[in-house]
């Protein structure tokens, strides 16, 4: 259909383009997939004859959102979410480009399963998909998977999804061949044995609600382990996700050694505290845990710095027969491809953090980290944009969002600002009415 | 017809425990003294008398099909006594001591014992404690002088030199002592060599041996004269090494396509015993470029050299 993919200004926007530093009042022109133009007053002349002429009324646009870790339940759980309703959420929140784990059933270990991911993406879902591969084989932390040929057929990582590989020695030949080929290790830092049976953080709030507590070393010991293994390999590294001031030391030091390491935290961690828990609220049961405010404090320095690299929304759509249960028997996770972005505009609002900084931490940092050619404003890049009002009031309805489950932490919260308009590969992909 | 030998080269050494500390001259001198068993072993009389008397005593305590079966026949066509010992009858599978065995060993005065170990300088520490020459044939990831000297001998005899020319060394360095024998050799010699490998299977640290580091196979095998294949064990293929023999043929097996990096006119060599379809593909193994049978042949006449010229050097010789 060449009617849906005609040229579009975006007209009299607040143009944000974080990799190159650029915020200012501008037009955006956009033709055959491709970002064109983004200046001051390209005006009626510029136009191509039959173009979409879009009024952004100050509203800023910006380059689409690239989620670096949302799960997605296909294969295998696709009463969980599908590649179709988690790219509809995603549209919905601005991300125009998916990265997806490898924890599915099959896991994406084999390059035919990474075919499969592309092709189910193609064909169903309006918004890009970039897989993950699995780091070792069906995850289970021994041998590692075929990172040269997987990252031929299209792994932008390699991760073994929530789990950690406990093995120094797996971790450091997996690291010693990924390098080879230049291959991106994401890790979830989390010692297993160290967690034990704990359920959310420890301290005094797992011990009123008499639940078993995660202590943060359990994160920061792996992450400074896997430190001097990237030292040792030189490898490349990006903590998948990380939540505590103990891991924001060691990240610090490994990144003033000069070690190719990169960061996640997730919305969850930058938004949420351990108190939000209340009285066993299990949608605010993630993995790692949320932690205490002084982490969370800690965790938006980090990203207002730039020792944080990236925020992602941690996707993980759980439906009530996981959810509606004890709080230790529940599962982990939330969802967060539709509200990533509304809710780091708290941030914005609280003057925690600028609209640059979160922006280019949710599209140009994940861009160059993965080697993806979106998170930028540039001519001749793809036309993956965002529009965004930032000070539009709403209140989440759960039964509004997309995705097949309703497990949002952001319950029925009040927002301020949100996305209205998403473009994915030069056509509108999501718009609100 | 008994040829008799024309090169009275000594190896003025006791063992030959490794091609590190070899000189040049001894070196060549091997080489010189192998061409005249190379002739020998294609004539029908191929027996020669100058280990009669000679006790030879070939102790493998790892399997062997070509290096033993070559240390036998090259004794045995210099006139010594050959006996074989395996580890599945010795007695170092009821527990005996490997230094217990050498001093059994060396009660029988065997002249010459050749040994292979799993241990990286056990075949040292044997020499340590017997009065014949030891000759190691092969010790752990260490060395195997006599393959880095046929391969050398091959070499010479098909490219007319070695000096100058790129040999690349393809596989599994890191336990390798095929590799790290020949690369001691070929720089003595005055060749550029190269190893290509992924970097789990290179030991860190490999670039001070006097090598140039490849992690791939096109720019590794550019205007190579020489490719060295090397085998990669089973149990290295599965994830713990690299991650499957699917992926590790895919980017380090040698196949017509990843040859044709190299020179027009490159010659592929391998230890043996090969995987087909793991490190190398058939049809380049048993190609036009490939040297991999002589290499077998060169190898009885090596031994015959070496054992040769330690005997020359031995008591009452």
């Amino acid at each position: 259909m060449p009617s849906d993919r005609r040229p579009m200004l975006l007209a009299n926007a607040r143009v944000v383009d974080p990799s190159r530093d650029l915020d200012f009042p501008g037009d955006v022109l956009i033709a055959d997939g491709v970002i064109r133009e983004a200046k001051r007053g390209i005006g009626a002349a510029g136009v191509p004859q039959g173009a979409e002429i879009v009024d952004c009324k100050g509203r800023i646009v910006a380059p689409g959102l690239i989620d670096m870790r949302a799960f997605v339940g296909e294969p295998g759980a696709e009463h969980r979410e599908t590649l179709a309703t988690a790219s509809l959420a995603a549209a919905a929140g601005g991300v125009t480009t998916i990265v997806c784990q490898p924890d599915t059933n099959p896991v994406i270990d084999d390059h035919a399963i990474v075919d499969f991911i592309l092709r189910r993406a193609r064909d169903t879902a309006i918004v890009h998909v970039a897989p993950m591969a699995a780091l070792t084989k069906g995850l289970e932390g021994r041998e590692m998977t075929e990172i040269g040929l997987l990252k031929s057929a299209g792994a932008v990582a390699f991760t073994d999804g929530a789990r950690s590989v406990t093995n120094a020695q797996v971790m450091r030949r997996a690291m010693t061949y990924a390098r080879d080929f230049d291959a991106l290790i994401v890790h979830h830092t989390e010692d297993p044995d160290l967690a034990g049976e704990g359920v959310m953080n420890e301290g005094e709030f797992a011990a009123r609600l008499g639940l078993h507590g995660i202590p943060k070393a359990a994160e920061s010991i792996m992450l400074e382990r896997d430190m001097r293994l990237v030292a040792l390999t030189d490898g490349r590294y990006h903590a998948a996700s990380v939540t505590c001031a103990e891991s924001l030391d060691v990240l610090r030091r490994a990144k003033d050694a000069g070690l190719s390491v990169t960061a996640s935290a997730s919305i969850n961690h930058l938004t949420l505290n351990e108190i939000d828990i209340g009285p066993y609220r299990t949608f605010f049961k993630v993995a790692p845990p949320l932690r205490a405010e002084e982490d969370r404090m800690a965790i938006v320095e980090a990203l207002a710095s730039g020792l944080i690299d990236v925020v992602m929304s941690d996707h993980n759509p759980q439906d009530v027969e996981t959810k509606r249960l004890p709080f230790a028997e529940a599962a982990p996770g939330a969802i967060g491809l539709e509200t990533m972005l509304t809710a780091g505009l708290r941030l914005v609002h609280a003057g925690q953090i600028d609209l640059i900084q979160l922006l280019r931490a949710m599209s140009t940092r994940p861009a160059e980290i993965l080697g993806l050619p979106g998170g930028t404003l540039r001519p001749g890049a793809p036309a993956d944009l965002v529009v965004i009002d930032p000070d539009l009031p709403w209140v989440l309805d759960p039964e509004e969002l997309k995705s097949k489950c309703k497990n949002t932490p952001f319950d029925e919260a009040r927002m301020t600002g949100r996305v209205v308009r998403t473009v994915v590969a030069g056509r509108t992909a999501y718009e609100y009415a | 017809m008994n040829i008799a030998a024309k090169s009275s080269f000594v190896l003025n050494r006791r063992h030959l425990l490794g091609i590190e500390g070899l000189s040049h001259a001894e070196i060549t001198g091997l080489l010189d003294l192998s061409e005249e068993f190379v002739a020998l072993n294609r004539q029908v009389e191929k027996k020669r008398t100058s280990l009669r008397g000679r006790t030879q005593i070939n102790l493998f305590f790892e399997s062997s099909t070509r290096t033993q079966s070559s240390f036998e026949l090259a004794g045995k066509r210099l006139g010594a006594d050959v006996m074989n010992m395996s580890v599945n009858s010795s007695a170092m599978k009821k527990g005996e001591t490997l230094i217990d065995t050498a001093v059994t060993l060396n009660a029988m005065h065997p002249d010459i014992l050749v040994m292979r170990h799993h241990a990286s300088g056990a075949v040292e520490l044997l020499s340590q404690k017997v009065d014949g020459s030891v000759i190691n044939a092969g010790d752990g990831a260490h060395e195997h002088p006599t393959q880095a000297l046929l391969d050398a001998l091959t070499i010479r005899r098909n490219k007319g030199r070695i000096e100058g020319l790129i040999v690349a060394i393809c596989g599994d360095i890191l336990h390798s002592r095929v590799a790290r024998s020949n690369i001691i050799l070929l720089n003595t010699l005055g060749a550029r060599v190269r190893v290509i490998a992924p970097s789990t299977l290179l030991p860190p640290g490999i670039e001070r041996l006097g090598v140039e580091v490849f992690r791939d196979m096109r720019e590794g095998l550019a205007d190579a004269d020489i490719v060295m294949m090397l085998r990669l064990q089973r149990e290295r293929m599965n994830g713990s090494f690299v991650p499957s023999v699917q992926e590790y043929f895919a980017y380090f097996g040698l196949d017509s396509t990843k040859l044709a990096y190299a020179k027009p006119d490159a010659l592929v060599m391998h230890p043996g015993p090969m995987n087909r379809g793991v490190e190398i593909d058939s049809a380049v193994a048993d190609g036009a470029q490939s040297l991999i049978r002589e290499q077998v042949e060169m190898g009885v006449a090596v031994r015959m050299a070496v054992l040769e010229a330690l005997s020359r050097n031995l008591p009452n010789a």
